[in-house]
Order: structure tokens, then sequence, then C-alpha cells
């Protein structure tokens, strides 16, 4: 399951940064996200976040969110992780 | 492609004028557009743009016009209601002589009662202002700023709240939440599957794509023509 999870937010960040196919596959746990690319404000990450709920079948709270979460790729993966091993 | 303007109905009998953006050459086949809503609408706006195009080359006018207070509109968005953007839309409709519509996104829940169409990837209010809601406490976070959903929709149902940029009033938010997603036999729903690829409202920035324009442009071309 771990493995389709790493897949499926590949998958929504293509689609939420407009990146070429492929490219997101690049992606390692230290990829930098908000905060180190500028298209990612807060609606993007308001997007970004709902979309997940959508595709990974998970509910996040206003509390669940923290910097540290949405600023690797690692750190999204693992809270995308925690989440769906929770529901 | 040319802006027009076209008069819009103010409650109490008056009305203001509003703009559209069309293509208009007075032909048989004529398409009006209720654009997405909020920061849909500049992310949607340039492949909308992109199908009435295309559909100009297919022989078919289109008229997108403003919601009164979003874009070009002097009117002010706080006093809106959903109940005033489909008058609106309504009286775009009949003053531009439109024979069907198109909703693209949250514009599914102003859509005119009269004409048959297409529902393009309808979303429900309640989503839009979540999302919305959610870059606003995420941006107060940024700022070192807590505020709850629950607290931010109290203050919204009573005194109106600025949401990405927006200033939406109580009665706009309280009509989007309660908005149940538009169901009728003579609009058919098209949903991003058909049409190919990623939602262009997705994306952080706004886009584009040929292929989606040429899909959902020949779609609503044939839809119309038969």
């Amino acid at each position: 399951m771990d493995n389709q999870t790493d897949q499926l937010l590949r998958r929504i960040l293509t689609d939420v940064l407009g990146l070429k196919d492929g490219l997101a596959d690049g992606f390692t746990a230290d990829t930098g996200l908000f905060g180190h690319l500028p298209e990612l404000d807060s609606m993007a990450v308001a997007g970004l976040l709902t979309e997940m709920e959508d595709r990974l079948d998970i509910v996040i709270e206003d509390d669940d969110i923290d910097g540290e979460m949405l600023e690797t790729y690692g750190g999204l993966l693992a809270f995308a992780e925690a989440k769906r091993a929770e529901s | 492609m040319t802006p027009i303007g076209w008069p819009c109905p103010l409650p109490g009998g008056a009305s203001s004028e509003e703009y559209a953006l069309a293509f208009d050459k007075g032909r048989q086949h004529r398409l009006l557009i209720v654009p997405a809503l909020f920061d849909e609408a500049n992310r949607m706006r340039r492949f909308t743009v992109e199908v009435m195009r295309r559909l100009d080359a297919a022989g078919i006018d289109s008229i997108l016009p403003d919601l009164p207070g979003t874009n070009e509109s002097l009117a002010v968005l706080e006093t809106q209601s959903l109940g005033a953007w489909q008058a609106a839309m309504a009286a775009a409709a009949s003053h531009f002589r439109a024979t069907h519509v198109l909703a693209v996104r949250g514009g599914s829940l102003a859509v005119p009662d009269m004409l048959p169409g297409w529902l393009y990837a309808p979303a429900k209010g309640s989503s839009i202002l979540r999302q919305m809601l959610r870059a606003r406490t995420l941006a107060g976070k940024e700022a070192g700023r807590e505020e709850s959903r629950e607290e931010l929709t109290t203050l919204a149902l009573s005194e109106g709240i600025e949401l990405a940029g927006y200033r939406i009033g109580p009665q706009l938010f309280a009509d989007l939440e309660e908005a149940l997603a538009t169901v009728r036999d003579d609009l058919s729903l098209i949903e991003q599957g058909t049409i190919g690829g990623a939602g262009l409202w997705l994306r952080a920035e706004p886009s584009e794509s040929r292929e989606q324009a040429d899909a959902l442009a020949a779609l609503l071309a044939i839809g119309m023509q038969v």
C-alpha cells in the first residue's frame, strides 16, 4: 500500500504543479515543496490537500497541518501514509 | 472576440451594465458560458476562451458574461447571492438569445433555468468554500495567526468574510454552503475523464491545454449541431 500512496502522491503533485509526465518520479524524500516552489502558495496548498483527501480517501484536519509535513516530499509522503493507515 | 455590455437586472427593477466576452456573429447556435467561481475563474479563464475560439471556428457563437461582482464588474461582490447570479445569467441568456448553456465548475450553481446544455466538472459550493477556508487558515498559520475553520464559518455567516481575496457576504456564503449540485434532465454532465488529463482548476498556476480545449469544444459542437 505504501508504494501505492507514493505513486498517487506523485501523480497529484504532477497535476497540481503542472509537471511534465515522469518529472515527479525524480522527487526524493528531500525534495523541497512549500517554501521552495514559488507557485505552491497557500491557495495551491489548500488545493493540494483537498485533492489528497479525494484521491487518497483521507480526511485532513486543520490541526494536522504543520510546516514540517509540507516542507519536503518525504514529509508529505510520511503524512499521507500515516493518514491512510488510520482510515 | 469582443467585450460587449449587457443590462443586468438589479433588485428593485433597475439595471446596471455588465460585460461579456463574446464571439457574436449572429449565428444560429449560441452558447452562454457561466464561468467558474473565484480563484478557479482565473485558472479556467484562458481554457474557457480557448474553447470559445474553437467554437467560433466551428460556426458557433459563444458569450462569457461576468458574474456581477467578479472580473470586470463594478457591482459589489459582498451583496451578491446565488439567486442574483442566476438571475443575471438568465438576463444575459435572453439578451444574447443563447440557445444553449455551458457551466464551468462552480458556475453550475448559477446556471439559468431555461437553457439546455452541459455542466463541465461541476463543483459543490461547500467544496469551493472548504478549499478557500483552508487557504485562509494556512495563510494565517504562516503569519502566526490561529484561525479555525469553525470560527471562520461562524464569522462568514454573520458578517461575511474575505477568502482568497474575495469579499464574500453572509448571504452568498450561506447559499454556497447549502447549494446542492444542479441536476436537470436537459443538462448533461461532462466529467474530466471524458476530456482527458487532469483538470486545469487543480493547477497552482493558470495554465492551458490544447488537447483539453479541443476535446471540450468538439463535444459541445457536436451536441449543439445535432
